[in-house]
């Protein structure tokens, strides 16, 4: 029998109960849906860790201080943790391959401007270098300067979804903005730059790190120890190892902490640390999923066996005839596969769609980005014809093996 | 008279079961059938007919003895050979019509021309062909009708469009006219002989010796054996 006509009868068959065919195609139809989704989803998120890596650049150290000492000593007023605002000075001064340093001290204020409030608002102390270090750029205004640090100047610098919160498409550059008990003038709002790590870049105020120090995080040690920083920032000459600056930092910090390397008081992390983590949490997500509509397409599998099985006693008569007039057990096998992989081939047709418009809504509605990969289209179909043909295999033979006298006397 | 025998059989035996517990369905039947003989084969449940038609069918095999279709030895074919002979050489016209539900009468006619591998007739040679079987049982305006669509007379004058189709050298009949009325069967009947008269050569299974009597010959068989072989006296007109 030619391929056409075999297509043929068993697109017949499938049209005759198209309620039952289509049940028989959901599980089919959520697997590849699934399938799709799943990879378009991890697939935008890939693109935005890779987005962030080139953005931030991978040349960057990150160091924190840590409080993982124990013991009596931990409470000397020398050796009391952290890092303080003269390390970034000595790390900027004398190690080799630094390119730029900034620190960040930070708290939480409510803020008062153009008749808005806003409560829990993160303002962030730092350096001039900041912008530069971050890779941050300005889209009005201009970010302060050495001298508003060294004169504790009370300028302030807007996040950008924060500009849009207090004073909507107005400019903000000039106007006032009353954070906790002082009130500060805008000098600048910077370009969006969206989340990273967590952290929201937009929706925080950026002023002098001396500011912050005076006004929002005064500590009774500074003048002792000078003033606790909660990060250093070291961005690295792209020429230079990582490792060999890292290692200048550890040496360094040491020395003026008064510390070995048993029991350090701070940490340092790169770029690349952070990526690596956020990275697996995805991978993590991702395989699950996976899992998930590889269990939905079995599913869907073992149902199209079932109905095939079904379909295959309701026809016994329809295989007696057509032993009668000359079929061969071959015919009659590959007439019930053929109609077990358009089965599940039209499911998996129909799963893409829904696939693909799925992970358009997805993506607009949660905001989330999704990507289409090519291969995923094919992964899925092509899994979902397997599916037809490893679980359309059984009912086939069985059909097959049918002997004709028994086949015509089934009533 | 001149004629060979196309359909001989030699000592066919078909036993059921194993060791003590078999039952011999045919015992022993040796029968020749010539090139245009109208046979029928009569006999009481039970008394191997069925089992009979089923091996001249080429749906089952002997357990021993040979069966010899158009000089082959068939005997021994495997079951890819039996559905290749079954869709040359045979044609089934069964009790209950056996049609395909939900396809057309003219698709039902074309079915065994789709599972000849040797086919190289084209869709419209085929259509034509099946047209003109349906024109020759005198459904040539059915052509489209579903079979449900049809009165039991009409499905198997379709079935028998079926079985002429390939042009085979025998038309097996199952009790042909046992699901229809007295009026029906006589004009399925005489259908048959219209066929037979074309230079068919027919075989038809039944109980009934009315029906048996239409044959130029019966073949009685009780207890898988042959009881009798009768000449109805009504040569092939010429």
């Amino acid at each position: 029998m030619k391929l056409s006509e075999v297509i043929k009868i068993s697109w017949e068959a499938i049209t005759k109960n198209k309620i039952r065919s289509l049940l028989t195609m959901l599980g089919i139809i959520i697997g590849v849906a699934a399938v799709i989704m799943v990879i378009s989803i991890s697939a935008g998120t890939e693109a935005t860790i890779n987005d962030q890596i080139t953005s931030l650049g991978s040349n960057l150290i990150f160091i924190t201080p840590s409080f993982n000492r124990g013991g009596a000593q931990s409470f000397t007023a020398n050796n009391r943790g952290g890092l303080v605002f003269n390390d970034a000075a000595a790390i900027d001064q004398q190690v080799v391959g630094v390119t730029g340093v900034t620190v960040e001290q930070g708290a939480t204020e409510t803020i008062k401007a153009n008749g808005v409030t806003l409560t829990s608002i993160s303002i962030l102390g730092s350096t001039p270098d900041f912008p530069t270090v971050r890779d941050m750029k300005m889209s009005s205004g201009s970010y302060f300067t050495q001298n508003a640090v060294d004169l504790k100047q009370g300028v302030v610098v807007l996040g950008s979804s924060l500009a849009t919160q207090l004073f909507g498409t107005a400019d903000p550059v000039g106007q006032y903005v009353n954070v906790g008990n002082y009130q500060l003038v805008v000098i600048g709002v910077l370009a969006p730059k969206g989340s990273v790590g967590g952290t929201d870049y937009d929706a925080r105020l950026y002023l002098p790190i001396t500011v912050v120090f005076q006004k929002f995080t005064p500590s009774q040690f500074a003048r002792f120890r000078g003033n606790e920083v909660r990060l250093i920032y070291v961005k690295v000459d792209p020429k230079v190892k990582l490792d060999d600056v890292i290692l200048q930092i550890q040496l360094l910090l040491y020395k003026r902490h008064k510390v070995t390397s048993s029991n350090p008081d701070f940490s340092i992390t790169t770029q690349q640390d952070i990526i690596a983590t956020q990275e697996s949490t995805t991978a993590a997500f991702r395989s699950l999923l996976a899992w998930v509509a590889g269990v939905s397409l079995l599913v869907g599998g073992i149902g199209i066996m079932n109905i095939m099985l079904v379909s295959v006693t309701e026809r016994t008569r329809e295989i007696g005839i057509r032993q009668s007039i000359g079929a061969t057990s071959d015919d009659i096998r590959v007439q019930f596969l053929m109609e077990a992989l358009l089965l599940s081939a039209l499911g998996g047709l129909i799963g893409l769609v829904v696939g693909l418009g799925g992970s358009v809504v997805f993506g607009s509605v949660s905001g989330m980005r999704t990507v289409i990969v090519p291969s995923s289209v094919l992964l899925a179909f092509g899994s979902a014809a397997i599916v037809g043909i490893f679980f359309g295999y059984y009912p086939a033979s069985k059909a097959a093996q049918l002997d004709p006298i028994e086949a015509l006397r089934f009533e | 008279m001149g004629t060979q025998a196309i359909i001989e059989t030699v000592d066919l035996k078909k036993i059921y079961g194993m060791g003590d517990a078999t039952v011999a369905a045919l015992d022993g039947v040796s029968i020749q059938i010539n090139a245009g003989e109208f046979v029928s084969i009569i006999g009481p449940s039970g008394s191997g007919k069925s089992t009979l038609m089923h091996i001249l069918g080429c749906l089952s095999r002997p357990t021993s003895g040979q069966y010899f279709l158009d000089n082959q030895d068939i005997s021994n074919l495997d079951n890819k050979q039996l559905a290749a002979i079954r869709n040359k050489k045979i044609g089934f016209v069964f009790q209950a019509y056996n049609l395909l539900s939900r396809t057309t009468a003219i698709r039902n006619v074309m079915l065994p021309l789709l599972y000849d591998r040797m086919d190289t007739q084209t869709q419209a040679d085929k259509e034509k062909l099946a047209h003109t079987m349906l024109e020759k049982v005198g459904l040539g305006n059915r052509m489209d009708h579903m079979p449900q669509e049809l009165s039991g007379g009409q499905q198997q004058r379709v079935a028998i469009a079926r079985a002429l189709i390939n042009n085979p050298i025998m038309i097996i009949g199952d009790e042909p006219t046992g699901n229809l009325d007295s009026h029906s069967g006589s004009d399925i009947l005489r259908l048959f002989h219209e066929i037979h008269e074309q230079g068919a050569t027919i075989v038809i299974v039944t109980h009934d010796p009315q029906i048996a009597a239409y044959a130029q010959r019966t073949i009685a068989l009780r207890d898988g054996q042959i009881e009798s072989i009768t000449h109805n006296g009504h040569g092939r007109k010429q």
